[in-house]
């Protein structure tokens, strides 16, 4: 390029205005400016045909839910009158078999999400270090971590629990394998997202110093992460103890095979007690982690 | 303690061995987290037992692997009803229709739900709501709204837009209560009416963040919509179940396979028209 030439900056006008040429409007001094034609008209085009195409696939009928709207209520009315005597059995000795399930499986479900979180975080740590361009300058290493994270992320959790419970057979260790997939997959991301941000003049001070890469790290940005990880690790046992209250409707241990054995029964009047229980503790788990996290930040 | 609180104190400037000196400790704070935490882990750990595999737990990751390496290819490039991509593309129907209606019916609520705009009662009476409906899990809105709908892709529409009210109108209020209200003021000094306010001082700041939340909230739908399909909401959930309680590994592959290349292009997609709605 040669130096003496004028910058003169050629702006090439997107695609849509050179086929719909703007309106060119005259001001009274003189001036004209150009109106670019509105793009809402193509873009609301596109929005209901998606939809007209999407209704047509799906079977949407509208009459339906009008005509049969009153059997919605069946099931919602039974969900809404639960089974007292699932929390009665705390107290009174007769109904102690219903309340020994429900507390056995709300713990189990806890237990899980617990340990799950916990190893998957662990786990996420150092690959989300390694996915990271800042500190790891191998181009070939990111991108194969980060495609491989974001496998991980796209399979289903019900999935994956299907496929755990396959191969280590039914109960509350399948559901953990798939929690700590899920998990790692969803910490690892949000973590080089977040190290990719940080301040890395203290990175380079200390390897100026002659620390290696891991000394670094340890001593430069790991204040720096530490708690945004460990927000991000109670925002994933947040998740995770919704999650893995349905995983053992695949057969994945916890809450969800009492959930499965009910719907089996139609006995929606035990549903909606195991849900108010997992209502409760999904309650007292987000604000005790809410608070945790307030105080992190 | 007292000593390195007196020398911070002092005027002169401190040396690098002073500063180092005066560092702040912390080291019972870590202890008891570390404690709780190791804690958390023995008891969490009492309840999962690892009993070996399972009877055939070994051939089955053995036919897992082999599916995933050798997809059933003419499952994946049939265009007929039966083929993966008619399947796709029937759980991204149902989730654009899902989300779209969730997205409607969210606004009315999240209005409502605000207590910057409606008395604390009736914000707090709908807050109730909105916990309500997203307590209950999406496979038990599945089963509910089966009853109505019978077991198709019309059920997968309803209960995904049923179950998208919860998140979505947990973000429109946070772009509710962020809007900038002097710019309401002025408009109202300007001598606007009531109309013109809400069309020129709120749309312009609540529409970005509304499609945004929107759009994330597709994403998470074209998920759910496949795991739906196990309850028979229709979708592609149904058949990649079906085979893999029969054991049809390639089969599986091929399923697996449509799924995620399906779920990375809605991911780039959906990134890319955020990010470009974040920046304006």
């Amino acid at each position: 390029m040669k130096n003496n030439q004028t910058n003169e900056v050629v702006v090439r006008p997107p695609l849509f205005d050179r086929i719909f040429k703007p309106k060119t409007i005259t001001l009274s001094n003189g001036h004209t400016v150009e109106k670019p034609m509105s793009r809402a008209p193509f873009i609301w085009a596109a929005v209901i045909a998606v939809v007209l195409i999407s209704a047509r696939m799906t079977g949407f009928d509208f009459r339906v839910i009008i005509e049969r709207g009153g059997q919605l209520t069946y099931i919602l009315s039974r969900i809404f009158h639960p089974d007292w005597s699932y929390f009665r059995g705390i107290f009174v000795e007769a109904d102690r078999a219903n309340a020994v399930k429900l507390f056995n499986a709300l713990l189990d479900t806890i237990k899980m999400s617990i340990m799950g979180s916990m190893i998957g975080a662990t786990l996420a740590l150092p690959i989300a270090v390694l996915s990271s361009t800042n500190i790891n300058k191998n181009k070939a290493v990111v991108w194969f971590f980060r495609i491989i994270l974001m496998i991980i992320r796209t399979l289903p959790t019900l999935i994956i629990a299907k496929f755990a419970s396959l191969i280590f057979g039914l109960g509350t260790y399948a559901g953990t394998v798939a929690i700590v997939v899920f998990t790692f997959g969803i910490v690892a991301k949000m973590m080089y997202e977040s190290i990719e941000t940080i301040d890395m003049g203290a990175f380079e001070a200390t390897e100026s110093f002659g620390a290696n890469k891991f000394q670094a790290f340890w001593s430069a940005c790991m204040p720096q992460i530490l708690p945004t990880y460990l927000s991000y690790c109670l925002y994933s046992l947040e998740m995770n103890i919704r999650a893995a209250a349905i995983l053992g409707y695949v057969g994945a241990g916890g809450l969800g095979i009492l959930i499965n054995e009910v719907i089996g029964w139609r006995d929606y009047e035990s549903l909606g007690a195991i849900l108010l229980g997992l209502f409760v503790v999904v309650f007292i788990i987000e604000n005790t982690s809410q608070y945790l996290r307030r105080k992190l930040s | 303690m007292a000593k390195t609180k007196s020398l911070l104190n002092t005027d002169r400037p401190l040396t690098i061995e002073e500063v180092y000196e005066a560092r702040p400790r912390l080291w019972l704070l870590y202890t008891v987290v570390v404690l709780i935490i190791a804690a958390l882990l023995g008891w969490s750990g009492s309840a999962i037992s690892y009993n070996g595999l399972a009877n055939k737990g070994m051939e089955i990751a053995k036919g897992i692997a082999n599916g995933l390496t050798h997809p059933d290819t003419h499952l994946l490039f049939n265009l007929t009803d039966e083929g993966v991509p008619y399947q796709l593309l029937q759980t991204v129907a149902i989730a654009v229709l899902g989300t779209l209606i969730g997205g409607v019916l969210a606004i009315p609520f999240s209005f409502l739900a605000c207590d910057r705009i409606v008395p604390k009662w009736v914000a707090v009476i709908f807050q109730a709501v909105i916990l309500g409906i997203r307590t209950i899990p999406s496979l038990v809105w599945a089963l509910v709204w089966i009853r109505v709908t019978g077991p198709n892709a019309f059920c997968g529409v309803v209960t995904e837009s049923v179950c998208s009210i919860g998140m979505i109108c947990k973000m429109y209020i946070t772009a509710i209560e962020d809007v900038d209200t002097k710019i309401l003021e002025s408009l109202d000094a300007a001598g606007c009416t009531g109309f013109q306010k809400v069309r020129y001082g709120m749309l312009p700041q609540i529409i970005p963040n509304f499609i945004s939340t929107v759009i994330y909230r597709f994403d998470i739908n074209v998920k759910d919509a496949t795991t739906l399909g196990i309850v028979g909401a229709g979708g592609i959930g149904a058949a990649l179940i079906q085979c893999m309680n029969s054991s049809r590994w390639s089969m599986v592959g091929a399923y697996l396979f449509g799924l995620v290349a399906l779920m990375i292009v809605i991911e780039i997609f959906s990134t890319r028209v955020r990010n470009r709605l974040a920046r304006g």
